[in-house]
């Protein structure tokens, strides 16, 4: 396991080789433990830049994390955190995720939102994100912390870009005018058994709402979301570990649904 | 550029307009490329648009895995939709204006904003899309007995040769675009049935590849361009006589005539 020998630009070589190599390192807290919270989101732009400009790719969206009051409580915090999607992110119905490229998978049901409008600002409400969403759709992300068994403190994971990895979205989408948005009911099964129910509103009572901090946390810092972005608004339900031969299908009340293959 | 494929270019043309079929190119030369088949294709779009031909869209071929198969390929293929190609639903079509026509059916999607790749994921393409209608797509082949490689199809700007379009535009609110159904009717026999993700899993998963790939020759699909993503069954053949129904759902249906 390698060890941290220096600070931000390391840091973020560290955490890019890990992913790219799929292996699970130490966090980095253990290291630099007066690390902030800040210098985390600066270490996630630096990934992000680093990922962007090896792989030519682009950014597509923004997911939530820590959206629900358990998760926050158990991490010792009162706030959710966000990270970026890129388009090598998108993961397919229709093709297998391949165990190998991952470490400690998990899943976790969510609702994507699909914007038709940029935003950005200080004070957005839950009404600015629902008027620029074009659809809500059914979501499951793959979350894989670098961090030896996903232990981890709200800097690390924030310097972990949220833990994100890939992402699916289902092929049912709805304007979030025809569908209650804030009580969409959700089953999550692997291999036919359920392992998971919940609803929208575990997301901080309403998607919407979580999306909303986001873009004024963005906004604070001068940044946004663009025409064409996804978000991940955050998970309905506990995430649950997956491994090579699983299936998992989450599905939502009026949404359709989302499956996942893993081999 | 090179003579012998402006050469290939005129000839796929002339076939074309005197419905007299030629022997495959990929006979008459083995050195020919795939970058050398598009680069005809480009040349015969060229020519048509130098007699006042428009281009109204594009088509992805060779979507389905049992196509691929039989080509002994791993991609997808494209072509170019001229204004001279498109036929509302309902019209005639002689059958000898064509050489060995097929047809099959497709979810056309029409543009409300620019694609231009790289990294277009069909996401992007699910936001541009102003709308999708039925279609079917006949295909028909200026290579001789339809003996063709990859090469081949893709220098006959992918054996494309008419599109039927048809009346009802929907958006895509609340519409499954991988569960949508497909029925495809002769004379009101059922002869084949599918669903939007026999076009490679997502029918706009398939115009994301076209976006991508395009942007290698330095095309973009443009707002307002009608894309055909690929069939959603095998191709049937038709003959003076038959009327062709596609029914798709929610979606509506299409029907074309031969006479």
């Amino acid at each position: 396991m390698t060890l941290l020998t220096s600070k931000n630009k390391d840091i973020i070589e560290y955490l890019y080789t890990a992913e790219r190599d799929a292996r699970e390192v130490m966090k980095v807290t253990d290291e630099y433990p007066e690390l902030t919270i800040k210098e985390a989101y600066e270490i996630q732009n630096g990934l992000l830049t680093r990922k962007l400009t090896e792989n030519g790719t682009k950014t597509i969206g923004v997911k939530l994390g820590l959206t629900s009051k358990a998760k926050q409580e158990m991490m010792g915090v009162n706030e959710a955190i966000y990270g970026y999607l890129h388009n090598d992110m998108l993961a397919y119905e229709w093709e297998a995720i391949q165990f190998s490229e991952l470490i400690h998978p998990k899943v976790e049901p969510e609702i994507a939102f699909l914007l038709s409008e940029d935003l950005q600002g200080e004070n957005i409400t839950a009404e600015d994100v629902l008027k620029a969403t074009k659809y809500v759709a059914p979501a499951l992300e793959v979350i894989d912390s670098r961090y030896k068994d996903f232990r981890f403190t709200l800097v690390d994971v924030v310097a972990d870009n949220c833990s994100s990895a890939k992402f699916v979205v289902g092929s049912k989408w709805v304007s979030p005018s025809a569908i209650d948005v804030g009580n969409i009911g959700m089953v999550m099964s692997k291999n036919g058994n359920v392992e998971q129910t919940g609803s929208s509103a575990a997301v901080l009572g309403h998607p919407a709402e979580a999306i909303a901090w986001a873009v004024n946390e963005l906004g604070a810092l001068g940044k946004g979301l663009k025409k064409g972005d996804i978000v991940l608004s955050g998970a309905m339900s506990e995430a649950i570990a997956f491994q090579a031969g699983d299936s998992v299908i989450a599905e939502f009340d009026g949404l359709g649904s989302v499956t996942l293959y893993c081999k | 550029m090179t003579v012998k494929n402006v050469e290939f270019a005129n000839e796929l043309l002339e076939a074309e307009e005197t419905r007299q079929a030629i022997s495959a190119l990929t006979d008459r030369n083995e050195h020919l490329t795939v970058e050398d088949a598009y680069n005809i294709q480009l040349e015969t779009v060229n020519l048509k648009l130098a007699q006042g031909k428009k281009v109204i869209g594009k088509k992805v071929g060779l979507t389905s895995v049992a196509m691929q198969k039989m080509l002994n390929v791993n991609e997808p293929d494209y072509g170019h939709l001229l204004d001279d190609m498109r036929v509302e639903s309902g019209a005639l079509v002689k059958i000898d204006s064509m050489i060995s026509p097929k047809i099959e059916a497709e979810i056309g999607f029409v543009l409300d904003e620019d694609l231009v790749g790289p990294n277009v994921t069909y996401l992007d393409v699910m936001m541009a899309t102003k709308y999708v209608v039925p279609t079917l797509e006949i295909i028909d082949s200026r290579v001789k007995d339809w003996k063709i490689k990859l090469i081949d199809t893709v220098a006959d700007n992918g054996s494309s040769a008419k599109v039927v379009v048809g009346e009802k535009l929907t958006a895509l609110d609340g519409i499954d675009l991988r569960t949508n159904s497909m029925v495809l009717f002769k004379n009101d026999e059922l002869l084949a049935t599918g669903a939007g993700a026999a076009a490679l899993g997502h029918p706009a998963h398939a115009i994301a590849w076209l976006a991508n790939k395009l942007h290698e020759f330095g095309i973009t699909l443009k707002k307002g361009e009608l894309i055909l993503p690929g069939a959603l069954s095998g191709a049937v053949s038709v003959s003076a006589g038959d009327t062709i129904e596609a029914k798709f759902g929610v979606l509506g249906s299409v029907t074309v005539h031969f006479e």
